[in-house]
């Protein structure tokens, strides 16, 4: 079984973004840039199940700049075979990474796609059910656990309440939630391997895609910023700014 | 020209983050049209067309709506489309299961955790965990809305909906429900309460965190919440985790214990109407949002609040 893991390119998480001043966007110059990390517990579980013996290929693909090979070359190095890269300068939303997506999997047949459930920057959480729903295949978001076997797939799902179980038919699409797994860390070795395995590039055009974006962003502006607090000496004063000040209790 | 909304309910009642939708739905103008899929749901059905401003509950009751699955929701609301001009559903862990499913079916781009609508086709949404705030537009035919909760009022009742049965889409049999690990608690809802207290690293331990923290709850009559690390540590279940990515909660009180105030925990948290911070370092980042900033042993404080009250 063939798994396929999308991998995106974004802002690393330990980094505040500013806003533009001029409201076009957040400041990417010279912002540290990582997998997003949800997809590096993608990447985990797919290289888990090939151990395991239940995938016999595991291939990354990001959508995205020449940049994004970076990103491709990490999860190579957790233990992807191989990578593919649509290249592209546009902004690709969900919408249109999940059509690249298909069109790939119409090419090359993989039972099972595992993307992260979200894309820490757009904050989206639609690319795997848009892709699923382009398949016509099932699909299991949020999993905190994943176990295939003949031809089915169950997979435990962080929901509001708790936790619920799926079986889904095989293929099919499946995200992560952070419980998932922990992903491990590459080690210098499988970073030198990562540069050897192959890595396709393909343009959208090629694929038959058309990415133009479908929401267009006005404007960007920071949230508006709490007052500034006060520091309480102890817990009776604590109670009293409770009570007789902001009176929420 | 109306709006549907997708109801979230147990098939017995509503589940308070349709009322919200309500609301948002209710900005748009035009009708509401509610839809409500389920099996014996009639329950929901009723608490639905009780909601003020609606005119049409659209009933689709069938053994196979009874688990809530993405594949049969989004089919079924897919068939439905025809005179809407927005579809809305809470952004609540069913909302974003669902919701990408039947836009992509539409081919149309979906607009996630939408926290303001300035008209039809034009609305606002946090990205990067809430550092920012995108005014975005739609120029696709039909909008696919997911709505943050926390950001709308709930709409009202004394609404006089008709309801209306439809037909039940086919079932795919793709994905089968084996089982549920809900929690069950007496608590308000966390997404949903009026005061949230949670905990984070800094209890130590599950048994601390529930030790110290719930006599708190309980004379606040307080839902309980948690970060990531208290999750992740196992002090509690998932369902507890404020956050990016976890639950937005925007209570008139906050009450954040032995938490530090990473920007994932914050995006969760900083609409809150009072923030109150219990931390040892007074450099944690958490004081930076606090109204009423403690600096002191959780273990110390806490029990001393719970005796004060
Ligand atoms: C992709 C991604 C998504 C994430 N999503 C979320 C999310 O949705 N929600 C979330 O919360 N986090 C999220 N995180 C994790 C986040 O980055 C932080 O790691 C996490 O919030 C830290 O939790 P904490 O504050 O409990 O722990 P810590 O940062 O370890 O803080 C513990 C605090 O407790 C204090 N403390 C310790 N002992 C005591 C005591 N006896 N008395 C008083 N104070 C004490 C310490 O001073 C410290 O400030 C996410 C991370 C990633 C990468
Ligand atoms: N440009 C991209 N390239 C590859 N994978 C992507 C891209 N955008 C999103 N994804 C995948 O889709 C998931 C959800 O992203 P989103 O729907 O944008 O929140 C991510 O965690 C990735 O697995």
């Amino acid at each position: 079984m063939k798994v396929f893991v999308p991998v995106k390119r974004v802002v690393d998480y330990n980094v505040k973004v500013r806003v533009k001043s001029d409201g076009t966007g957040v400041d990417l110059a010279n912002v540290k840039m990582s997998m997003n990390p949800f997809d590096e517990i993608a990447i985990e579980e797919a290289v888990r199940l090939k151990e395991a013996g239940v995938a016999t290929e595991v291939v990354a693909i990001s959508c995205g700049t020449a940049a994004s090979q970076e990103t491709l070359r990490t999860a190579l190095a957790i233990g992807a075979d191989r990578a593919i890269l649509v290249e592209t300068d546009a902004d690709v939303q969900p919408l249109a990474v999940a059509k690249l997506l298909k069109a790939l999997v119409d090419k090359e047949g993989p039972q099972l796609v595992i993307l992260g459930k979200q894309a820490i920057d757009d904050d989206s959480n639609q690319t795997g059910q848009m892709l699923a729903a382009l398949l016509g295949w099932s699909q299991a978001t949020f999993a905190s656990k994943v176990v295939i076997a003949g031809g089915k797939a169950a997979v435990t799902r962080e929901v509001d309440g708790g936790l619920e179980t799926l079986e889904l038919t095989m293929p099919a699409v499946v995200t992560t939630d952070l419980r998932l797994n922990e992903p491990r860390y590459a080690t210098l070795p499988n970073i030198m391997k990562a540069k050897k395995k192959p890595l396709d590039t393909f343009k959208p055009a090629d694929l038959g895609v058309d990415v133009a974006p479908r929401l267009t962003t006005l404007k960007v502006v920071e949230p508006a910023k709490r007052q500034a607090g006060i520091k309480v000496a102890d817990v009776a004063q604590l109670l009293d700014k409770l009570k007789n000040e902001a009176k929420v209790i | 020209m109306a709006v549907l909304v997708i109801a979230e309910h147990d098939n017995a009642a509503l589940k308070a983050a349709t009322r919200n939708t309500v609301t948002a739905a209710a900005r748009l103008g035009g009708d509401i049209h509610v839809l409500v899929a389920g099996s014996g749901c009639t329950g929901a059905a009723q608490a639905a067309a009780q909601l003020a401003g609606v005119a049409v509950v659209k009933v689709a009751d069938a053994a196979h709506y009874a688990d809530q699955t993405a594949e049969n929701l989004a089919a079924l609301i897919v068939a439905q489309k025809a005179g809407y001009t927005h579809i809305l559903a809470a952004s609540t862990s069913q909302g974003k299961n669902t919701m990408p499913r039947v836009a992509a079916l539409l081919d149309v781009a979906q607009i996630s955790d939408i926290v303001a609508i300035e008209d039809a086709d034009t609305f606002v949404r946090p990205i990067y965990a809430g550092n920012a705030l995108a005014t975005v537009r739609s120029g696709d035919a039909v909008k696919v809305v997911t709505v943050r909760t926390t950001a709308f009022d709930a709409a009202g009742q004394g609404g006089g909906a008709k309801i209306e049965a439809i037909a039940a889409a086919p079932d795919a049999g793709v994905a089968k429900l084996l089982g549920r690990e809900l929690t069950k608690s007496a608590r308000p809802e966390l997404a949903a309460a009026k005061i949230v207290v949670s905990g984070g690293r800094g209890m130590g331990s599950g048994e601390n965190y529930h030790k110290v923290l719930e006599p708190l709850a309980d004379k606040l009559g307080a839902a309980l919440g948690a970060s990531r690390a208290a999750v992740d540590a196992g002090f509690v279940s998932n369902d507890y985790q404020v956050g990016q990515t976890g639950k937005i909660v925007a209570p008139q009180l906050y009450i954040a214990v032995g938490i530090s105030g990473a920007i994932q925990h914050l995006a969760g948290m900083k609409d809150s109407k009072v923030i109150v911070a219990i931390n040892k370092d007074p450099d944690a980042p958490i004081f930076q949002v606090a109204d009423y900033g403690l600096v002191a042993d959780l273990f110390q404080a806490v029990p001393e609040l719970v005796t004060a009250l």
